[in-house]
């Protein structure tokens, strides 16, 4: 076998992948490091609903822009449809039709939304005095619960938050249970709060939107209020019971209304996701330039955000993987299967490196105790994995609940743990502890969640994350180091203590 | 640690890296590695060429032959279960003797019927095979070792490890069972490994979990200077197994019979390396002296006559 071949091949890669990045680089101005400026996102709503096979026609209210927020881009992406804009109180509002819409039908929504400079919401024209809806009996229970409020405030806002404070209180009383039904959706609050305002003469209204922050988990609608007071709109924490909101608050729509509405169709899905997008920021940042490349069309920025957000996690197990033949042929580490502790690094993505590597622990030795005992009974081995994995998934189920009970969130995401990999880590390592004993079983999960950790670290790392996805040719690279990697032919570094007797002198 | 590793590559000290890259996958083909990793198929081969094998008592294919095979272990006093595709020593279990449907292994443990059972189910359905496929159970004579290695080993069966490079016999060892490697001899369970000479087949230099030791750990007799009986017979064997497997790279495991002589036990197409440090010496030396000399080494005679001339304790390499 020659070697040469060997050089040539990862050669050519190594200058391939590098000659594209530079090009990026330096014509098309790409940043290498993630950008301060961190003010443009990409918010996406998909649509998903049944068709019948009848006509459709679906209504979505828009963002529009704010004084914390302007929407500098709208796309509409669907197949076939008519669309439409307009304004309808006070709410943009986009109407898709068509004729006839037959199976699963996917319509997105996309907004580049840039953060603006003000802080402070634009003073307005005082609006005409609202009318409250409340009648009869429910304005006199309205009435009662309002007086008790007033009582123990002094201008607006003590006012609001002393009404807030009562809607929120855990035992309700006899007025309150009255005006709201049995389990009341935080939206119910708030307009019964917007009504209630209402009788006094204070303008109030429900405002709905998400938080731009790339948190990992899908963002979900949040409401809050917003009340004229001293010649401006302000907004007020539902929840918290507290004035003022954070900067990341995106308002999506006013009022009552409902995000979206279909005809001639069911099951009406509405799936948000909301990311930096760094594609924008480096169009606006990139020196004013303003054509696109060809180059930039075919990148990952073309793809739909929740694909993109996929991608992202999929192109760092290549980075994975060549951490995992570094640690095992030139470190020379023992892990359980070849690449366990990459999956199980994915699967911290979620729990966080020190959560994830206590549950991890606390499964496995669950399991082992589990699997002990079944050594007893003296199954074979296809049924045994078997027994193996049910167990894991109930000990799984478990956790989470118990988790739950004790109010850690982290435990929660064990659901995400590859239960194959578990499943079989505990098998081998019941073998190994049996063949080799307890000390060689825990210096290979040692080594196992030592090579995890290590991959967690780089592969959630933001600055490698960013540089790999912007410049997905960097694998090329990572490709040709692997190949080289494969005919290294030098000592691992734990042969140096194993072989350290040949170095002593002679007797 | 460049000084360390660079001294390592001074003394010609072979690593796994380099092992499985220039020997093992250079020398071994991959479709000849079935012969050496299915045991029941060494042994076939190993007897067609006369080459004498323990004898094989049973083969287990199924589970519904276990069965069966209660009647056959009834007539043998003592026997070894072994896994076919069985590595680095796993699932071996030696029963020295039985008693109303109780089996003693050599280690002293105690197993029933059933236990026997469940062993080889666990050997049938892969448990102890490299890829974990479906397997066969062994069923063969069990070795009485010869008295040479009686002082120094604490039950289970000593054997004999020589690693062949393209027919010429490169580097030796005695692996003897410890206390700590519960009867079998592998290194990496912590048996002892001693350095054998290729020329006189006296041992050496012992090591026990890769520090050097002068005495065996649990009997306490001393190690090096110990006669190998049938040292030439067995240097014979090493090489005619090298032409028997068609592998360039090869580790062959013997154990010495107090009635039979020799016998060979296995083929190792991924010999280990901790044979260098039981001689105190490197393996890449011999194997490069080997490369240049190979084409004039043309029949096997020469072979063990170059192995003796280069590789003697004596000799610098």
């Amino acid at each position: 076998m020659n070697n040469r071949h060997l050089y040539i091949l990862a050669a050519t890669l190594a200058v391939l992948g590098t000659a594209v990045f530079l090009y990026k680089v330096r014509v098309l101005d790409l940043p290498l490091t993630m950008g301060q400026e961190r003010e443009v996102w990409t918010v996406e709503a998909r649509i998903t609903f049944e068709g019948k096979n009848d006509p459709v026609r679906l209504t979505l209210l828009l963002p529009r822009s704010t004084f914390r927020y302007s929407i500098i881009n709208d796309a509409f992406i669907s197949q076939g449809y008519g669309l439409s804009t307009s304004e309808n109180e006070g709410n943009r509002e986009a109407v898709w039709t068509i004729r006839t819409a037959r199976g699963p039908q996917t319509i997105y929504y996309r907004a580049e939304v840039r953060q603006a400079e003000r802080r402070q919401p634009p003073a307005k024209e005082k609006p005409p005095p609202p009318k409250s809806r409340l009648e009869g009996p429910e304005l006199a229970a309205a009435q009662a619960l309002l007086q008790e409020a007033q009582w123990k405030s002094a201008d607006t806002e003590s006012l609001v938050l002393a009404l807030l404070k009562y809607l929120h209180q855990p035992q309700p009383d006899d007025n309150l249970k009255f005006l709201l039904n049995t389990r009341p959706a935080e939206t119910d609050r708030i307009e019964l709060a917007v009504q209630i305002l209402a009788l006094v003469g204070v303008s109030a209204r429900s405002v709905h939107g998400l938080r731009l922050q790339e948190s990992g988990e899908r963002p979900r609608l949040l409401h809050w209020l917003e009340v004229f007071d001293r010649g401006r709109w302000r907004p007020f924490d539902f929840a918290a019971a507290k004035a003022g909101i954070a900067d990341d608050y995106l308002a999506w729509w006013r009022g009552p209304s409902s995000l979206a509405q279909v005809r001639g169709g069911e099951g009406l899905q509405i799936g948000f996701s909301v990311s930096l997008d760094q594609e924008a920021s480096i169009r606006l940042a990139g020196k004013g330039r303003a054509f696109k490349p060809a180059l930039l069309k075919f990148s990952l920025f073309s793809l739909p955000l929740h694909t993109q957000q996929v991608y992202r996690v999929l192109l760092m197990v290549p980075v994975g993987a060549f951490l995992l033949v570094i640690l095992r042929n030139v470190i020379g580490l023992s892990t359980f299967g070849t690449f366990m502790p990459v999956l199980i690094a994915l699967a911290f993505r979620e729990t966080r490196l020190l959560h994830g590597l206590a549950l991890f622990s606390l499964l496995v030795g669950l399991g082992l105790l589990v699997r002990f005992y079944l050594d007893r009974l003296k199954l074979l081995l296809v049924p045994r994995l078997a027994a193996i994995l049910i167990i894991v998934v109930l000990l799984m189920v478990a956790v989470s609940l118990a988790a739950h009970r004790l109010g850690i969130p982290q435990g929660l995401n064990i659901a995400l743990f590859p239960m194959v990999i578990i499943t079989m880590t505990i098998e081998r390592m019941t073998i190994v502890w049996e063949e080799r004993g307890p000390g060689e079983a825990l210096k290979q999960g040692l080594g196992s969640l030592l090579a995890a950790a290590i991959t967690y670290t780089v592969i959630h790392n933001r600055q490698v994350q960013h540089l790999i996805f912007v410049f997905p040719e960097l694998l090329l690279l990572v490709l040709a180091a692997t190949l080289l990697l494969g005919r290294y032919t030098g000592y691992r570094l734990v042969e140096l203590h194993r072989f350290r007797a040949m170095l002593k002198e002679r007797p | 640690m460049l000084t360390l590793a660079a001294r390592l590559k001074a003394l010609g000290v072979l690593g796994i890296n380099a092992r499985n890259a220039d020997y093992t996958l250079a020398h071994n083909q991959r479709r000849l590695y079935p012969l050496v990793d299915d045991k029941f198929q060494t042994k076939m081969l190993a007897q067609k060429a006369g080459i004498p094998v323990p004898e094989l008592y049973g083969v287990v294919e199924r589970e519904v032959q276990v069965r069966e095979l209660r009647q056959t272990l009834k007539q043998y006093g003592d026997f070894a279960v072994k896994p076919a595709h069985g590595s680095g020593g796993n699932g071996i279990l030696v029963i020295s003797s039985q008693r109303r449907g109780h089996y003693r292994t050599i280690t002293g443990n105690f197993f029933t019927q059933p236990e026997i059972d469940h062993h080889i189910y666990n050997i049938l359905s892969g448990l102890y095979s490299l890829a974990g496929q479906p397997d066969q159970a062994l069923i063969e004579y069990r070795v009485q070792f010869d008295p040479v290695f009686e002082d120094v080993s604490y039950k289970g069966v000593p054997d004999i490890r020589v690693v062949v490079f393209l027919g010429v016999p490169a580097m030796a060892m005695v692996r003897l069972p410890t206390r700590r490697s519960e009867g079998k001899a592998n290194l990496h369970l912590g048996g002892l490994g001693a350095g054998v000479d290729l020329v006189t087949g006296t041992t050496l230099t012992a090591v026990c979990l890769n520090e050097r030791v002068e005495e065996h750990p649990d009997t306490g007799a001393g190690i090096s200077g110990l006669q190998i009986p049938h040292w030439e017979t067995i240097l014979r064997m090493a090489a005619d197994c090298s032409e028997l497997s068609g592998l360039g790279y090869l580790g062959v495991d013997i154990v010495l019979d107090k009635y039979k002589g020799p016998l060979l036990l296995e083929l190792n197409a991924r010999p280990g390396l901790g044979i260098q440090i039981a001689n105190g010496r490197g393996l890449l030396p011999r194997l490069h002296l080997v490369e240049k000399h190979r084409p004039a080494l043309a029949t096997q005679e020469e072979r063990i006559a170059f192995a003796r001339e280069n590789f003697g304790a004596a000799r610098a390499i």
